[in-house]
């Protein structure tokens, strides 16, 4: 059983432009006795606030929301990347995320050998890394590349490298960008079908996307993130009826039917 | 045109994810709370340590990949510094070569370890800033990795000083034993600097430079190139040299390889400062541990 609790968690994010940042300005502070008011005055973005929900097996849910809604944050926060200012996150199960095509991947090293780094962070042993670097090159169709530096790839390969390695992992959690829908269209034909296996097999799956084709397809929840705050939290009809247009909301059920 | 039958990549189902337990990631401000999820960033780095390792493998192969000697060009640099300099140097502090430049390259070769570990510890986090927003990973493993990544390039250096040993017919005493458990004594303040520095470095991105400046004054304050023997009949001034910190623990290693006998008082101020450093730095990263992510 996998699950995932976010109770009452709050994120945000310190501006540090050149005033705060510098060391002499806080020393300075310090000893003049301003620090107290300078630390409250701090110019802070609030990327979540207040947001609850709990997440089961089962269930699959679809964050939307307006561009700085706050998915990504929220993502983040789900992965154990961002830690919470206030509130707690609990997760029971094995996380992965899919957050960008170049998740992690170092520029200066081959595509083997990131692999190699990727499976030592998940603690394989070497025959397990073997079949995790067979299993990403017969994926990612890369060939005599992964001998190469992912400096010299293009973009697209970037993208086949990050996703043939992101998806060799099977999670119980999944945490999911929209970016693992972008890619070049003989590539998107194959991946789809991989993408499928690894979110069926998946005991919980968050998505976010502005797609709502593939939110009617995939999720049995919807979020609707607005300004760091939940929105609204139902079924994917209901949500989606009052986030989008009248139009829309109707053409995307009707392509979702059909 | 046959094409060979395909691995099935498309049911990716034998890999499992890292981490089955259950983990609370709660915001409370507690001491107790807050030193659990530190003891247990630096517990993942253990259980890490191949991921450790490999990475400072490759952080050295990277730094000479197509490079004909490879990493041996540390050695080779290091070999040529340490002989010209010795040369003119025993000249102009009229001392016998022969004492004075295994004297030298013990004291270069340890040095370098400190003034680059020093360097790179604070921008451990910064220049990791891909890895700590794309994957959970515990913060310590980065500076794992300096401490590693230093210990490499030390390992290669070492070799010009065994060289210089050879050259000088040198044997070293009984005493150098003593050099194993001064070189925990160093890793242990090694990985402590690096979380220390590498935090503030990640919070003020005004440290490196002023690590820069502050180890180069060291460099020139603290008995590297010149013997403290040279200092012997003014007083004020051993006293300065002995409350140096970066004097003490060069000497805790250094004084035993070139057939000293073990010094009692230079190892107590030496752990003396190393605990106050390692103390320190415990709570510094229990305090600002979640927030690094926030700050690169």
């Amino acid at each position: 059983m996998a699950g995932l609790f976010v109770e009452d968690v709050s994120v945000s994010f310190p501006l540090y432009h050149g005033e705060s940042r510098s060391l002499k300005k806080t020393v300075f502070a310090a000893a003049s006795g301003r620090l107290g008011q300078d630390t409250k005055h701090r110019l802070t973005v609030e990327a979540l606030r207040n947001v609850s929900f709990s997440l089961r097996s089962g269930d699959k849910v679809g964050f939307i929301g307006s561009n700085g809604a706050g998915k990504t944050t929220l993502l983040r926060t789900l992965a154990g990347i961002y830690e919470p200012v206030t509130g707690s996150i609990t997760i029971d199960g094995e996380v992965t995320a899919l957050l960008d095509a170049s998740q992690g991947l170092n520029m200066d090293l081959t595509g083997n050998e990131n692999i190699r780094l990727r499976a030592l962070f998940n603690g394989y042993s070497e025959a397990q890394i073997k079949q995790l670097l067979a299993d990403v090159a017969a994926f990612a169709e890369l060939d005599q590349f992964l001998d190469l530096p992912v400096r010299t790839y293009s973009s697209g390969m970037i993208i086949r490298l990050g996703f043939a390695l992101a998806t060799a992992i099977k999670p119980q959690i999944l945490l999911m960008d929209e970016w693992i829908m972008a890619g070049d269209a003989s590539f998107m034909d194959k991946a789809k079908h991989r993408l499928e296996t690894v979110v069926q097999g998946a005991e919980i799956l968050v998505l976010s996307s502005h797609n709502t084709e593939i939110i009617l397809r995939w999720c049995n929840r919807v979020i609707w993130m607005d300004t760091g705050r939940i929105r609204a939290d139902g079924t994917p009809e209901d949500v989606l009826s009052a986030y989008l247009p009248p139009d829309q909301f109707a053409h995307a059920m009707a392509g979702a039917a059909g | 045109m046959i094409m060979p039958e395909p691995v099935r990549a498309d049911t990716p189902s034998h890999f499992p994810a890292p981490s089955p337990r259950p983990l609370v990631i709660s915001a409370s401000r507690n001491w107790p709370n807050a030193m659990a999820l530190a003891a247990a960033d630096l517990v993942e780095t253990v259980r890490l340590w191949p991921l450790v390792w490999t990475l400072s493998l490759f952080d050295i192969k990277l730094r000479y990949r197509g490079s004909l000697l490879g990493p041996f060009w540390l050695t080779l640099s290091t070999g040529i510094m340490v002989g010209s300099i010795g040369f003119l140097y025993s000249r102009l502090f009229h001392q016998n070569v022969g004492n004075y430049l295994p004297f030298l390259t013990i004291s270069l070769v340890l040095w370098n370890f400190i003034s680059t570990t020093t360097a790179e510890s604070s921008v451990c986090f910064t220049s990791s800033e891909g890895l700590i927003r794309s994957i959970r990973m515990p913060h310590s493993l980065h500076a794992g990795r300096v401490v590693m990544r230093n210990i490499l390039v030390l390992a290669h250096n070492l070799v010009v000083i065994v060289g210089v040993f050879i050259l000088f017919h040198i044997i070293p005493s009984r005493a150098a034993f003593s050099v194993l458990p001064a070189c925990l004594v160093w890793f242990a303040d090694a990985f402590a600097v690096s979380l220390l520095l590498g935090v503030f470095g990640a919070r003020f991105r005004d440290i490196p430079p002023i690590i820069g400046s502050v180890m180069q004054i060291a460099f020139y304050l603290t008995p590297i190139m010149w013997n403290p023997v040279m200092l012997e009949h003014r007083g004020v001034a051993v006293i300065l040299v002995k409350l140096n910190p970066f004097y003490s623990l060069l000497e805790i290693m250094r004084g035993p390889l070139l057939g000293q006998p073990l010094n009692p008082q230079t190892w107590l101020i030496a752990l003396g400062y190393s605990a106050v450093l390692i103390v320190l730095t415990g709570l510094v990263f229990t305090r600002a541990r979640p927030r690094i992510p926030y700050w690169i």
